[in-house]
């Protein structure tokens, strides 16, 4: 009798405390560090990567689309910028471009599935935003199976010619760029980081997106020390805001 | 024995008593209470979450406030966490209230301090504070010159009032403007009244879609022309609904938003936007770009976004090259009744949120009406179209010499940004606040939501009849739960059955007191019946 009444108030001790959930000290954020960037090309089944069902656009239909139309497309997540109220915002690509997906809707626990590689069927309406092209007010489905990851595009030769946005939103690569200035956001870590890179007389814009990178990320801390005059290569995904404006992944030393 | 079992008993019930005092603020802190002296010889770190509007010079000024606090406080260390955005506070904060690691001092909306007072003794409220005569508003005890209650604008701290307490100061106003591009607007052949109605927008709009055989506007020669673009679709709906008087919400909470003017609204905003005469911030991007591309006429934005305006604007995102010249008007929004304006007050207000060492909470408040002397509110008020929130900061020598030096220069007296600021000076009496209630901020996400919703259906060719709106305001209830809000949203609502988890564990908490109380009385039972 004994036994079994410290067990029972054992088992409601235990029910009251897990129903107070999480008591934590540490401040929380519900913002998302977003580590989810694609490591160096983990190919599964390239010679599937384009195979497409029935009913989904090509990249080649996708681009000839008018801003405003519904499309739906099949491509492979590369990274993942955040989830935000059942929202979440992802990079994806297949073997002949790249679709950036705009809160597109999807629960956390799905959120956690959408791994580089992961094969997905978006439905959604083809936008444009300070000329990002992108899928808004999508949904998507998971398809089991393939997977892939692209290779960096080298983009270099293309900086500064209007060829260089056919390849919007992908996964691409510029070498030899100089540093020119380096700013966060709020003047303090902790934001985005604006980078202005020069090559051949020509300064662009970069950007470390914080959502995609977090302030603990190795590109975070490596771009933070960068200073005018550096020159680098860069990865990252080919974003656009009032011009080329890639999201950093990666800064390495240029050789 | 029977001591080891009455121990076991008391530290059971001890700890399902401390088990329940660590659920999510289901105790609360203990009321605030003011104390007599602020203790100088403790040290006290507090944190500041604050939102800059993507200006670095905000984020400097707030740096140097803290700086200059804590010379004459060095017992008070200011930590400061920036934001760029209202609704990440918001969100952050409502996390931080359950594990009790809200922030000290925090900007804020009346909207979202009516959501954080659900808990328990969450928001200090200020009223004491604010007659302490030692520390409060122009208190012997400050070592600053701290304005006097009757020298904040009335009407701004008001805004700062629910239920009749304040539980904020306002820090800094602003309104929205209509950034005009009135070069446009004059070679389409019209002219520019004084106030603009909503009738001239619409036309003026439309008129410019015209287009030249190469597919180019013909107003701009350009690919891109979007004559009117609105930045918060939010105040875009509240505005309109409050210029027709009609409903929107009312102060016990009822949301009245789904009426008939709302439908007559949306249709006109529907026929604008699918001729790709009218669209959003959220749909196209920042007015200002569009407008310094000479890509847009009507650039509706806050005033506080005013040096992101005109074609000598000293902040801008677009590339040199594709800007272009023009004269900038600016006025207030657009409106239907021209002789009785009414446009919208906001603008960030700073909260205390309680902490259990009262000490630690004066701290927070010196700091904060720290943020109300003259030297932060000129300050901060400059770096955008921003008003300061006392009279005393208003009339001050410096703000009225930074006034008087319109169009000076294109940085720190660019005149767009001074004309918005005296917009507003010049149009206080005209403006309104919403009601605030727990579920108001979500009522304003809602009113916005609409208007995005039916220009993003009409550019979609989707068809917009009587039934598209019917399912649109049962999608926008039920999105941002409105349907559980209505009339009872101050805590009076029935909330229905339990669910079948909080049964389960009342049941279990019932029967673990019914067995400590057998274990207590068991003995003394057994002892009894021997006796007999």
């Amino acid at each position: 009798m004994k036994k079994f009444l410290a067990l029972i108030l054992a088992a409601v001790l235990m029910l009251t405390l897990a129903a107070c959930g999480d008591t934590n000290d540490e401040p929380a954020n519900n913002g998302d560090d977003g580590n989810s960037v694609n490591e160096p090309a983990e190919n599964g089944d390239d010679a599937n990567a384009d195979a497409a069902s029935e009913g989904v656009m090509t990249y080649e239909e996708y681009a000839a689309a008018a801003v405003d139309t519904q499309v739906t497309v099949e491509a492979y997540v590369q990274a993942k910028q955040s989830w935000w109220d059942n929202k979440a915002t992802v990079y994806t690509q297949d073997k002949d471009g790249a679709y950036f997906l705009y809160e597109m809707a999807c629960s956390e626990e799905d959120y956690a599935k959408l791994t580089p590689g992961t094969k997905i069927k978006v439905t959604g309406y083809k936008s444009e935003w300070s000329g990002e092209v992108e899928i808004t007010d999508a949904t998507f489905e998971i398809i089991e199976g393939d997977t892939w990851v692209a290779e960096a595009f080298d983009a270099t030769s293309l900086l500064g010619t209007d060829d260089l946005i056919k390849h919007q939103n992908e996964f691409v690569s510029f070498k030899g760029l100089t540093v020119e200035a380096v700013s966060y956001k709020n003047d303090e870590p902790g934001d985005d980081i604006y980078v202005t890179v020069g090559l051949n007389g020509q300064s662009y814009n970069f950007c470390v997106e914080v959502y995609l990178t977090g302030t603990d990320t190795d590109v975070y801390k490596a771009v933070g020390e960068l200073k005018a005059g550096d020159v680098v290569d860069i990865e990252g995904f080919l974003y656009w805001y009032e011009g080329v404006n890639t999201h950093i992944t990666s800064v390495t030393a240029a050789n | 024995m029977s001591i080891l079992k009455r121990c076991l008993a008391a530290a059971t019930a001890i700890a399902i008593s401390m088990s329940l005092t660590g659920c999510h603020g289901s105790q609360g802190l203990k009321e605030f209470e003011i104390p007599e002296e602020f203790d100088e010889s403790k040290n006290y770190e507090i944190t500041f979450w604050a939102k800059n509007d993507s200006n670095k010079v905000q984020a400097q000024i707030y740096q140097q406030a803290i700086a200059d606090f804590e010379k004459l406080y060095p017992n008070i260390t200011v930590n400061l966490r920036p934001y760029n955005d209202y609704n990440r506070i918001y969100n952050d904060v409502i996390t931080n209230i359950s594990t009790n690691t809200t922030p000290n001092v925090c900007i804020t909306y009346p909207d979202h301090i009516a959501t954080y007072n659900t808990g328990k003794n969450v928001v200090v409220p200020l009223d004491g504070l604010f007659d302490d005569e030692k520390y409060g508003l122009g208190g012997s005890a400050l070592k600053f010159d701290s304005p006097r209650k009757d020298e904040i604008i009335p009407q701004f701290l008001e805004e700062c009032s629910l239920g009749g307490i304040h539980y904020a100061i306002p820090f800094m106003r602003s309104t929205e403007a209509c950034y005009v591009n009135k070069t446009m607007v004059e070679a389409l052949g019209y002219t520019l009244p004084e106030t603009l109605t909503w009738d001239f927008i619409w036309e003026v709009s439309e008129a410019a879609m015209k287009k030249n055989a190469d597919g180019t506007f013909a107003i701009n020669g350009q690919n891109v022309l979007i004559p009117f673009i609105y930045k918060s679709t939010d105040n875009m709906m509240i505005q309109m609904l409050r210029q027709k008087d009609a409903g929107y919400s009312d102060s016990d909470g009822n949301i009245l938003i789904f009426n008939d003017t709302v439908k007559e609204l949306l249709k006109t905003i529907a026929k604008h936007g699918e001729t790709g005469a009218f669209s959003t911030f959220k749909i196209s991007s920042y007015p200002g770009n569009f407008l310094n591309a000479g890509q847009c006429i009507f650039a509706v934005d806050s005033t506080a976004g005013a040096t992101w305006m005109g074609s000598h604007a000293p902040l801008s995102d677009i590339h040199e090259s594709s800007k272009v010249e023009f004269e900038t008007e600016v006025l207030p929004v657009p409106q239907f009744d021209p002789d009785n304006p009414k446009m919208i007050s906001q603008g960030p207000s700073v909260c205390i949120f309680n902490k259990e060492d009262p000490q630690e909470v004066l701290a927070s408040w010196l700091f904060a009406q720290f943020l109300l002397t003259n030297g932060v509110q000129a300050a901060y008020s400059e770096t955008e179209g921003y008003v300061p929130v006392t009279s005393k900061a208003q009339g001050s020598a410096e703000y009225t010499d930074y006034l008087s030096r319109i169009g000076e220069d294109n940085d720190e007296h660019y005149d767009i940004k001074i004309k918005a600021a005296k917009l507003l000076i010049d149009h206080v009496g005209e403006t309104f606040v919403t009601p605030v209630f727990n579920g108001s901020a979500s009522l304003r996400s809602a009113a916005g939501q609409m208007i995005e919703n039916v220009t993003k259906s009409v550019r979609r060719h989707e068809t917009v009849d009587d039934a598209y709106y019917d399912k649109l305001y049962g999608d926008i209830t039920s999105l941002y739960h409105l349907d559980s809000l209505g009339g009872d949203s101050l805590g009076k609502k029935d909330l229905g059955e339990l669910p079948g988890t909080a049964k389960a564990l009342i049941a279990s908490l019932i029967a673990a007191w019914a067995l400590i109380a057998l274990s207590f009385l068991a003995p003394k039972i057994k002892k009894k019946l021997k006796a007999k």
